[in-house]
């Protein structure tokens, strides 16, 4: 359902002010979301100023800094710090990304921080992801085949092969499916681009002998269709690849076959 | 326990594209309505003289003009943003610099075959 405005008890108030470092010459000011289960209050946005000759380039050694040496009590994900695992997505400067792979000098101003939009906030910056990976898990993402298991591993021409290029490498951080409008009103039923994405990545898999029953899973008028190639999810992603695209070669499958079945 | 939602519509950076798929579903549900004008003209012919008067007396008021220079761009944008889905719909045109250079071709080409079309309806 398309609701604009958020509930009373997710309306963001002003929070603290922590003071200022010492050192003057080149501080940088940060606007981070707040909310803490144990107390009764709604979320807020704490400001925080970091010397940044005293700490790392990115976004995340910002944090670690405030939580180290201003704040113990902030919370958020994160683990590889290069990109390469998908913690510590948030949504930073009104776009969502990573925190790692995020300068803080590419940001002009107050650097904003709040968790992944339009999801369930367990503390601070730490949303709930259960919907997401359930979904993830819907589109059974490994290879369902009817061949006799080889004694090595499946083998794949090198053209098949490259039909996964921009596909496995997804980390699912959730960036893209937490940047979608049509995600936001509809994630009971729609997918959303990262699910939607693996999906394609295992229907396109020339190794894979269930192309057909895959495919009768997602045709369904919100699973798949409630994509409207808005662009989002394309604009977010931290690894650069393109969700809507992958959408849209599922759409045209189903095209397709319908029309193979018709002539 | 009573979970906030994080905050979505309020707080994303609104990028033209994201604009654009607005625009192309208001100028779809405008158009719809402005099917009810279309009407009204036609039963404006179908009644005579008098109810031709009758209309054209409205639309010939500056908001009138206003309204179907509205509904003159509309159909220009909301066509050239079908093309553009048309285009995805064969699965061409993904690359984040072309879904741009689309978004502003459409923009621009609405607003440049709209001030055509008056042009050369007052022209001729």
């Amino acid at each position: 359902m398309v609701e604009l405005a958020l509930p009373r008890n997710s309306k963001v108030t002003e929070g603290k002010k922590w003071p200022q470092p010492e050192n003057q010459n080149n501080i940088h000011e940060f606007k981070v979301y707040r909310w803490n289960p144990e107390e009764d209050k709604n979320p807020s946005m704490d400001t925080y100023y970091i010397d940044k000759e005293d700490c790392g380039p990115m976004v995340l050694d910002a944090l670690m800094k405030i939580k180290s040496d201003i704040d113990t009590s902030l919370t958020f994900r994160r683990s590889c710090r290069e990109g390469v695992c998908g913690s510590c997505a948030m949504n930073i400067d009104g776009v969502n990304r990573l925190a790692c792979t995020t300068a803080i000098e590419d940001i002009e101003g107050a650097v904003k921080i709040y968790p992944l939009p339009h999801q369930k906030v367990i503390k601070d910056l730490v949303p709930d992801l259960k919907n997401f990976f359930d979904q993830h898990r819907s589109v059974e993402p490994w290879l369902h085949t009817k061949n006799e298991e080889p004694d090595q591993e499946w083998l794949q021409s090198k053209e098949d092969r490259e039909q996964l290029d921009g596909l496995y490498e997804c980390i699912m951080c959730a960036c893209c499916s937490t940047s979608c409008p049509s995600y936001w009103w509809n994630s009971d039923k729609y997918l959303g681009p990262a699910a939607l994405l693996q999906a394609y990545r295992w229907i396109i898999d020339s190794r894979d002998d269930e192309r057909e029953a895959r495919l009768d899973k997602l045709e369904d008028p919100f699973k798949l269709y409630r994509c409207h190639t808005i662009m989002n999810c394309a604009k977010a992603c931290p690894k650069g690849l393109n969700p809507a695209k992958a959408i849209a070669s599922i759409k045209k499958m189903m095209v397709e076959r319908r029309v193979s079945k018709q002539n | 326990m009573n979970n906030p939602l994080s905050p979505h519509l309020s707080i994303y950076k609104f990028k033209l594209s994201l604009l654009m798929s607005i625009a192309h579903r208001i100028t779809g549900a405008a158009l719809y309505f402005s099917m009810l004008i279309f009407l009204f003209f036609l039963i404006s012919l179908a009644s005579g003289a008098s109810g031709y008067e009758i209309f054209s007396s409205i639309i010939d008021t500056w908001i009138g003009k206003l309204v179907i220079l509205g509904i003159t761009w509309a159909i220009f944008h909301h066509m050239l943003g079908g093309l553009r889905h048309f285009l995805w719909d064969m699965g061409k045109g993904f690359e984040v610099q072309t879904v741009d250079k689309l978004a502003t071709i459409t923009l621009l080409g609405g607003i440049v075959f709209t001030v055509i079309y008056w042009a050369l309806y007052y022209i001729l």
